[in-house]
């Protein structure tokens, strides 16, 4: 069918192009934003450090996309990074890396458990229940860090941060593992579905047989890894744990990542990938207002524009062009 | 209905209208004229053009071609508010106001009135008191409108749209969820507005209530205009045949009652099956290739019945069977690992999951009872929803368009594809054919027979006695929450359902 072929490019449209639109901006304000160099095996250029800066809420988005489909948010993402972030760093300089890293993954799957727990089992209101593990959470990680900046020295771990792969920075390397890993497990089985089903209608899944509850918990869960992951790479970066300001607000950013990717916060439809295009254009501008020499504070407003603008594009009442781009799966 | 349909200019003046809907023509040169005083039965199947009739009228969705007079004046409304002003008011099948706020305040929602800004709500609560007393309604319009039962939120909607001084008032499908007597109540006030010269619009699938009440009939089929009749000259049977085309005597056709085989272990099996303060404990036997039904007034307990037997609400006495092993059933879960499947009463929200495609939707039960880490290859989705779109003849037959875009009656065939697709020994139906159009509604109870010769166990819930004694091996009769009486074999009839139904209830449990 004609409308069957339309289909596939028709979904992420307004993304890509606004994706685009920055980077040509970019381009406008930064005459050398394209250029790529290879330097000790690593590739370095603007272009290379939205992808590198985007990294962490690119990751959180991936989380965040999973379960905001299930109707739920996530508030506590920023916080589970400040402490798989003070793990990280206060145990590498004692413990082996895998340790280190084990532990800080481990926690933030706990944490995800936890939220999983409050909002599946108690039933407490997905934005209260994660709201606890936000204020708790940033408390818990100045706790293990003991107020200070814990700094490490272990080469290992600043890799997550510094490393290259292929001459690809470890922390797009990293995201983009993350992406596919989080495809396989959720395309590459039910999973997706079955959690779109959960977020369209809780009531008619539970009655079609469907475990509503561990498939809620599994979403928090893997939100919960995939903030860890975030909190080691932005560590690791800096070569230490900044407990106070590891991920903070980053929760608003990773929403707002997966909104501009056309999930709904009503839930239901989901796509992993767009929510990390959503992720890249908020980086996206970010550079390029660093890079124009504007005052950074006029990001804020910036970015509330292009929001717009791409809600406008993917909203159903525009008229016209609008009914083109409108995506078909989220109706 | 004093007035003469041919000498009076009509009220409402439908010529020509046409829609399409990405290409696809749902409604076809379709002509329709209601007079001041009438009450006008629109009737058709599922998919024939009823609702886009009916939204292309208000404004809700904008005509491709054809015109609109009111009172003779061409009309072109907007949207349906802008049909409210003009005269045109419209209640839902679903009623469309909100349960948390009280009567009143839904009454005059958007038009209370004010004194500097601030809302009177004395003065509001006393003119919704009067309001409602011209509706033979006397509650307590302080209260909550979700406190009180459809039947009583739906004459608030009438209220409300009447009052909102309109001429032509249209009800779809406004009986669907209303009982015999609250239907009487509503139809009582169809007349009274129509004695005051406001014009009505009816869609419903009942027959009888077409020729209860209304003075005239449009059938529509696929689009088109079948014709526009005067109820009084038109035999039932004719009026099938305009919307079917083709002979509905099957489906009324007695058939024989088999006796029950009480020597064949039955596949489910429910002994002292109960919970507090929710259903009187009962035994339930559900045999393969049989029918239960279970019958009684709104709130006797059938859909609590079903319930419990499917997990939703959990037992806190007695046991269960199934092929003779003692089981558990804790939840739905539980059920549909044991082999049971249930299409509940409230489709829209209990039953389809409307963002997602018809595929999706037939072999979700399929795909949870699979687990998520067995997931359906794409190519087994599409030969599953292929097999049962051609086997139920779901319209229209794209599995991709997402489920909720379809008509009920065929979003009922999918909740059945959904479920037989898993291959289920016990299915249960909490009324299948409620809602939905006469051809769907022949279809499903063929269908019934259908799974019933297949060897399925099937519990039937369906307040149409005389469907129900069709295809019913047993029928347990319900009161007041627990199971009265069951009825089998020859015992079988309409007379002897109703009688048991309306029974007084004995002093001694």
């Amino acid at each position: 069918m004609i409308v069957k072929s339309f289909r596939l490019p028709r979904i992420g449209t307004p993304q890509i192009l606004a994706f685009l639109t920055i980077l040509m901006a970019d381009r406008l304000v930064s005459p050398q934003f394209f250029d790529i160099r290879l330097q000790d095996g690593r590739l370095f250029g603007s272009l290379v450090d939205v992808f590198n800066r985007g990294a962490p809420v690119a990751l959180l988005s991936l989380g965040m996309v999973l379960v905001i489909a299930t109707r739920g948010i996530d508030l506590s993402v920023g916080a589970v990074m400040a402490i798989a972030g003070a793990i990280a760093a206060s145990l590498v300089d004692g413990h082996s890396v895998p340790v280190a890293l084990g532990a800080a993954l481990g926690v933030g799957l706990l944490c995800g458990l936890w939220n999983g727990f409050l909002v599946a089992v108690l039933r407490i209101q997905p934005i209260v229940a994660t709201l606890i593990l936000m204020v708790a959470g940033r408390g818990i990680a100045q706790l293990i860090t003991e107020g200070r900046i814990v700094t490490f020295s272990s080469p290992s771990l600043a890799w997550f941060g510094n490393g290259s792969v292929l001459g690809i920075p470890a922390p797009i390397a990293i995201s983009l593992g993350m992406l596919l890993l989080t495809l396989l497990l959720v395309r590459g089985t039910a999973l997706g579905v079955l959690i779109e089903a959960v977020g369209a209608n809780a009531r008619a899944s539970e009655l079609a047989g469907i475990g509503t509850q561990a498939i809620t918990i599994a979403a928090y869960v893997w939100c919960g890894l995939c903030s860890a992951v975030a909190g080691v790479i932005s560590a690791a970066d800096i070569l230490g744990a900044d407990a106070n300001n590891s991920g903070l607000w980053l929760e608003l950013d990773a929403i707002l990542a997966v909104v501009v990717g056309g999930t709904s916060l009503f839930g239901g439809r989901f796509s992993l990938i767009l929510a990390v295009f959503g992720a890249l254009i908020i980086q996206a501008m970010n550079t390029g207002i660093l890079l124009s020499g504007y005052r950074p504070e006029l990001n804020l407003v910036v970015k509330a524009v292009v929001v717009i603008a791409v809600l406008l594009l993917q909203s159903p009442r525009l008229a016209g062009f609008g009914y083109w781009f409108n995506s078909k799966g989220t109706t | 209905m004093a007035s003469c349909p041919e000498l009076a200019r009509p009220l409402l003046e439908v010529t020509g209208l046409t829609k399409s809907f990405l290409r696809q023509r749902v409604l076809n040169g379709v002509n329709l004229t209601l007079h001041s005083g009438e009450i006008h039965a629109l009737l058709g199947e599922n998919g024939a053009g009823k609702s886009t009739l009916i939204k292309a009228v208000t404004g809700v969705v904008q005509r491709d071609a054809g015109t609109v007079k009111l009172d003779g004046i061409e009309i072109m409304p907007r949207d349906a508010e802008e049909a409210v002003k003009l005269g045109i008011a419209t209640v839902y099948q679903e009623v469309n106001l909100l349960p948390n706020l009280t009567v009143a305040e839904n009454l005059f929602l958007g038009r209370q009135p004010t004194r500097f800004g601030l809302v009177r709500d004395g003065e509001m609560r006393r003119n919704a008191v009067i309001l409602l007393r011209g509706f033979g309604l006397a509650i307590d319009v302080g209260a909550p409108l979700g406190d009180y039962s459809v039947a009583v939120q739906h004459l608030v909607a009438i209220a409300r749209a009447v009052d909102m001084s309109a001429r032509v008032l249209i009800l779809d499908e406004p009986t669907a969820s209303l009982d015999a007597h609250e239907v009487d109540i509503l139809f009582g006030i169809m007349r009274q507005l129509a004695a005051r010269g406001i014009g009505i619009l009816f869609v419903t699938h009942f027959l009888d209530q077409v020729y209860a009440i209304s003075d005239g009939i449009t059938v529509l089929r696929n689009g088109q205009l079948v014709g526009q009749r005067e109820t009084a000259a038109l035999p039932r049977l004719d009026l099938v045949h305009m919307m079917l085309g083709r002979e509905l005597s099957e489906v009324t056709a007695d058939r024989e009652h088999r006796p029950i085989d009480e020597s064949k272990p039955p596949y489910a099996l429910f002994q002292h099956f109960g919970k507090r303060r929710y259903l009187a404990p009962f035994d339930l036997a559900l045999r393969d290739g049989q029918v239960v039904a279970l019958a009684g007034l709104l709130g006797s307990g059938r859909t609590e019945t079903a319930r419990m037997v499917f997990g939703v609400e959990r037992a806190d006495t007695g046991t269960v069977q199934v092929a003779g092993e003692k089981v558990r059933v804790g939840s739905p879960r539980d059920a549909v690992g044991l082999g049971f499947g249930y299409c509940p009463e409230e489709r829209k929200t209990e039953g389809i999951i409307a963002e997602l495609s018809v595929r999706e939707n037939i072999v979700l039960a399929l795909q949870a009872r699979r687990g998520w880490m067995k997931p359906l290859s794409r190519r087994e989705q599409d030969e599953i929803a292929r097999h049962f779109i051609t086997l139920l003849d779901i319209r229209p037959a794209d599995p991709e368009r997402p489920i909720g875009l379809l008509s009920g009656g065929n979003q009922q065939k999918a909740l059945l594809a959904r479920w037989l697709a898993t291959k289920p020994r016990l299915l249960i139906l909490d009324e299948p054919t409620r809602g939905i159009d006469v051809g769907a509604h022949a279809e499903i109870i063929r269908l019934i027979r259908q799974l019933c010769a297949d060897g399925l166990a099937l519990l039937v819930i369906s307040s149409e006695i005389e469907e129900v004694v069709t295809y019913a091996d047993e029928v347990i009769v319900l009161r007041d929450r627990a199971h009265v009486m069951t009825l089998s074999g020859d015992a079988i009839t309409v007379p002897a359902v109703l009688a048991t139904i309306a029974a007084e209830t004995p002093h001694v449990a």
